[in-house]
């Protein structure tokens, strides 16, 4: 049995890496699209996205359900979104702090009812094999692909339409870009901003049930290194455009990848340089592609971060 | 205003007041039950390392004439320096176990000579002459463990690949990865062991990839030292490879899949030290253990090793009980082809030597920085 | 009658402006009060005492010498970690990334101090000192350069260059710096015990929680009382209008982040020179995301960092033995923290709703 593959193994363990690890990334990046989008910043995924772990984890071990599980979380993330939302349609709340706020309570939260479920196993999100024509190991495990992953395509190219050629796409840019010309629309900014950053936060939740409930496929404290605070920052990357989430989102998995692909085939000195690879990759894009004319291209015009 | 100034002075006085009682219970106490503190660096039940700890604490707590007061996820940082101070402070502690390897330069070596009178005991510490006597360091010999690891591995193996996901490369990890091939050698001495560093203790996600890059590069039978090792486990055990455990028994979350592990047994020796504290006597400086001594013990094979692999595994470990069995011996080199042991070396478990270990032996692909 | 005799007093000239100051305080600490209340409520679903938590909370952060110094010690590199937050936000920049200058800085210290062993310590200790904060000056200082030259957003690449130096210090620390004596932490050669910072007389609190309150009344005095501070405040309001005035704001920007970065890179300097005695993982502890809170709670006012960090660090000094006296699990300050400075943040929407601080609507019946 030769499943030796050599130098071919970082290839496919990039691939592999990019589809494993970029789904959390994917939803929270496109969850915060959609706020930001409304004009709404929530720096606070971080705390959602440990939360909808936490929630979607335990509620798969009580019910046996890993799809309750996602629906849990989604729900939870709705409610923190929805606590940001609200809070932050009162006069002369900051939004940024607002969501490092939410950032500690989320985790708390999470941390002080999760307790009683690092120990018990919860039943795993099912794969599709896409791998199937291949005899490789290597290429079958790779090509394993959750049925999130393709929702979180799904997503951003549903999305991508919804801004360009619907009315609530119309209605989210409006408002996004200028409070005073939605109010002349007969808008209510503070209503859709509250909409989109609940939305939002469903999402981060659901990307925290992929951190629980597929991969790593487990509950524990340590199980978010900070992705939910990374894909709000990606988000500027990319842009505000959900194409380019997904683009991101796969870069930022796939480099990650590269640490333990290259130790794995014997390049083993300096790893942690190797593991600051995604670090490294998305700022020299965002060196290349940022010119100081054009500041912000594709920013919504109310958002704070960016004003 | 004079009124809240003087409500404000009142209670004031009032807070101090109760401070002042509140402190008398705490002299009180001192005379009572041995107060023992264990602090952890990470969850209690991480099913690792720290669950270990806290499974040898829930033990100690069992007994009577102590009171054991616990905190867990405290960094290797002041805070830790501030938990022990607090400990003795606050509750009155006398025996203090700060469990994790960090904890021990500076931490335990700044706080221990404010507080002579109590007891400082560090897991994995290496305590020598010159160091504050009220301090002593604890460990066992786990290294063997692995080794026996590696020998049921050895058997399982198919690809003769077998792989190791590692937390950092410091002595105890790097004796760990390489016993695990030592035994896996002294089945066929062909066998090589993949490495991969996570670069921190606890990483969830950067675990089941390292776990992954594994099978991907061929490796069918992983253990690994991180501090909580259901990740590695379970994403081996999906990946169809075999695993050996670590720290705990982890056979509950891959039944088919696990071969056996290298466990602590701390809840004997806890108990142990307690009742020598509770009996008036000075605990050792430098105290060490392995498989012999309880320290260590093995989870039960699982249902897939072989009876070849078991018949090696148990002759092996009753060579180990009796004592003096070396695993690191010559001729040894490292992976960079220098000479570690000639021939007719060898370093005992006991060898303090194997404490600063700081190469990977031949048949080892990877690193140490 | 009453009127009268007050407006004939000196009350007459101090009231309204005691008024007017007064909102700044009297409303977070109504909500601090208000947060430990929903908290409380929280508890009490949860089968606990709140009047036994918040006692021993006291008891924990403030209420002897011990766990007041205890607080103070966990204060001193909150106070410069959200003086890295605070500058730059003056300027209208969210800063996010203090966390890898705090790193840095402190490599910086266990790469250099190593060799000043022999060096007197009026001498070494500056010169360490100058080395933490050029290497934070020079991190937070590129994020500033990025956003003025580059057009890169300064909370996105503040962020990476935050995971980028934590790599570097991992590597350096394990590698490159690494004195093969520290057996199971790997760190960089230990310091002399003539270059450790000790503590301030009479305390055991090192002397970084000095150097925090320092750097946050210079601060406060930059930015509120001298013409840069004023530059950078219009720059920090409407950049095209300070660029028409002919302020300079790519020296605003550059100087005010690189001073950020200076201040979290003294973080690290005390870290090491004070706690730990050489450069280690642990300096990637969190303080620099911890400063963001701050300084965001804080307003971005440098004098207003100083209680909030205070209240925070008592907080986290109080949380052990939350743990050990109530059997709570140690995430429970975590939901503490999450409820006060919730309601904190909120109560920003109350400013100017309160007659009794306006004293001009004071007449209006």
């Amino acid at each position: 049995m030769s499943t030796d593959i050599g130098l071919w193994g970082i290839p496919v363990a990039i691939l592999g890496g990019a589809i494993r690890v970029s789904t959390p990334f994917l939803f929270v990046s496109l969850g915060e699209v959609l706020t930001e989008r409304s004009g709404r910043i929530n720096l606070g995924l971080e705390g959602t996205l440990v939360f909808g772990a936490m929630s979607g984890y335990a509620t798969a071990v009580l019910t046996g359900s890993a799809w309750a599980g996602v629906l849990v979380a989604a729900l939870a993330g709705a409610v923190f979104g929805l606590i940001h939302g609200i809070i932050c349609s009162l006069p002369k709340v900051n939004d940024i702090a607002i969501g490092i706020a939410m950032m500690l309570f989320g985790t708390g939260l999470a941390f002080y009812f999760g307790k009683p479920f690092i120990q018990p196993v919860a039943p795993h999100l099912p794969a599709i094999p896409l791998g199937f024509w291949s005899d490789l190991p290597q290429l079958q495990a790779a090509l394993e692909v959750n049925v999130l992953f393709v929702v979180g395509l799904a997503l951003a190219l549903g999305m991508s339409w919804m801004f360009r050629a619907t009315r609530i796409g119309l209605i989210l840019r409006v408002v996004g870009d200028s409070t005073d010309a939605a109010r002349a629309m007969g808008l209510r900014p503070a209503v859709v901003r509250t909409l989109a950053t609940a939305c939002g936060g469903a999402f981060a939740g659901v990307a925290g049930a992929f951190l629980s409930l597929y991969y790593p496929g487990s509950w524990n404290e340590g199980l978010s290194s900070g992705q939910g605070l990374m894909a709000v920052a990606l988000v500027i990357f990319a842009r505000w455009n959900p194409i380019a989430c997904f683009g991101a989102a796969l870069l930022f998995g796939g480099a990650g990848a590269l640490g333990p692909a290259l130790q794995s085939v014997g390049v083993s000195s300096g790893y942690y340089l190797f593991y600051a690879a995604p670090y490294v990759l998305t700022l020299g894009v965002l060196i290349a592609t940022s010119s100081p004319t054009r500041a912000m291209a594709g920013a919504p015009g109310e958002l704070s971060i960016t004003k | 205003m004079s009124l809240s100034r003087r409500r404000f002075l009142n209670g004031a006085a009032a807070l101090s007041g109760a401070a002042l009682t509140s402190g008398l219970p705490l002299m009180a106490r001192a005379a009572a039950p041995l107060t023992i503190g264990f602090i952890y660096v990470g969850a209690k039940d991480d099913f690792g390392y720290n669950q270990a700890h806290a499974e040898g604490a829930a033990a100690v707590k069992a007994m009577e004439g102590v009171t054991v007061v616990e905190e867990e996820n405290v960094p290797e940082t002041i805070d830790v320096q501030k938990t022990m101070e607090s400990m003795i402070n606050l509750d009155g502690a006398s025996l203090l176990f700060p469990t994790s390897f960090g904890y021990f330069d500076p931490h335990v070596l700044t706080v221990a000579p404010k507080y002579p009178e109590v007891r400082f005991e560090h897991a994995a510490g290496l305590w020598h002459d010159g160091l504050p006597t009220n301090v002593g360091s604890y460990f066992g010999y786990i290294g063997m463990g692995q080794y026996l690891n590696g020998i049921v591995a050895g058997h399982m193996s198919k690809s003769k690949k077998i792989g190791f996901v590692a937390a950092k490369p410091i002595p105890q990890v790097l004796l760990n990865i390489n016993s695990f091939l030592l035994g896996a050698r002294a089945v066929d001495p062909t066998i090589t062991c993949q490495v991969i560093f996570t670069g921190e203790s606890s990483l969830a996600v950067k675990e089941a990839e390292a776990t992954n890059a594994l099978c991907d590069a061929g490796c069918d039978v992983i253990t690994c030292h991180v501090d909580g090792p259901k990740v590695v486990i379970q994403t081996a055990a999906g990946r169809r490879a075999y695993v050996c455990g670590y720290h705990a028994n982890q056979s509950a979350l891959a039944p088919d899949k696990y071969l056996t592990g290298a466990e602590w047994n701390w809840a004997g020796v806890y108990t142990g030290m307690v009742k020598s504290v509770l009996a008036g006597e000075t605990l050792p400086n430098f105290m060490r253990g392995g498989l012999t001594d309880g320290y260590v013990k093995m989870s039960p094979l699982g249902p897939a090793v072989t009876p070849e692999a078991k018949a090696q595994f148990d002759t092996t470990l009753a060579e180990i009980m009796k004592g003096g069995y070396a695993v690191i011996k010559g001729p040894l080199n490292d992976n960079k082809g220098n000479v570690i042991l000639k021939d007719g070396e060898m370093q005992v478990e006991t060898d303090i030597a194997l404490e600063s270990m700081g190469y990977l032996v031949e048949g080892v692909v990877g690193s140490t920085s | 009658m009453a009127d009268q005799a007050i407006i004939g007093s000196a009350w007459g000239q101090w009231l309204p402006a005691l008024a007017r100051k007064s909102e700044a305080v009297v409303i977070p600490m109504a909500a601090l009060v208000l947060g430990l209340g929903l908290f409380g409520l929280f508890l009490m679903t949860q089968g606990k005492s709140p009047v036994e938590f918040m006692a021993i909370v006291w008891k924990g952060a403030y209420g002897s010498a011990f766990s007041l110094q205890n607080t103070l010690s966990r204060a001193a590199p909150l106070l410069l970690s959200a003086l890295c937050v605070a500058l730059p936000a003056r300027l209208g920049l969210v800063v996010i990334g203090g966390e890898g200058a705090i790193v840095l800085g402190g490599v910086a210290v266990g790469a250099v101090g190593p060799h000043l062993a022999a060096v007197p310590a009026v001498l070494a200790l500056p010169l360490m000192a100058l080395a933490a904060m050029a290497m934070g000056a020079l991190w937070i200082g590129a994020a500033g350069a990025l956003r003025y030259y580059r057009g890169v957003n300064e909370t996105i690449s503040s962020l990476l260059l935050a995971y980028i130096a934590i790599a570097l210090m991992n590597h350096l620390v394990e590698g490159p710096f690494r004195d093969p004596a520290s057996l199971n932490k790997p760190s960089t050669f230990p310091l002399a015990d003539s270059l450790r910072v000790g503590n301030m007389p009479g305390m055991d609190v090192h002397w970084g929680l000095a150097f925090g309150v320092v750097a946050c009344i210079f601060s406060w005095v930059l930015i509120d009382r001298t013409t840069w501070g004023f530059a950078a405040r219009i720059a920090g309001g409407n950049v095209r209008a300070a660029q028409v005035q002919g302020l300079p704001v790519g020296r605003l920007i550059l100087g005010f982040t690189a001073l950020a970065g200076a201040f979290a890179g003294m973080a690290g300097f005390f870290e090491v020179t004070a706690v730990f005695g050489s450069a280690n993982a642990s300096l990637a502890s969190g303080y620099g995301y911890t400063g963001i809170l701050i300084a965001f709670l804080a307003r971005h006012n440098p004098l207003a960092i100083i209680p909030v960090a205070l209240l925070l660090a008592g907080f986290d000094a109080a949380s052990g033995l939350i743990q050990r006296r109530m059997d709570l699990p140690d995430a429970t300050i975590v939901v503490l923290q999450g409820f006060v400075f919730l309601v904190i943040l909120i109560s920003d929407a109350a400013y100017g709703r309160f007659k009794l601080f306006a004293p001009e609507r004071w007449s209006v019946r």
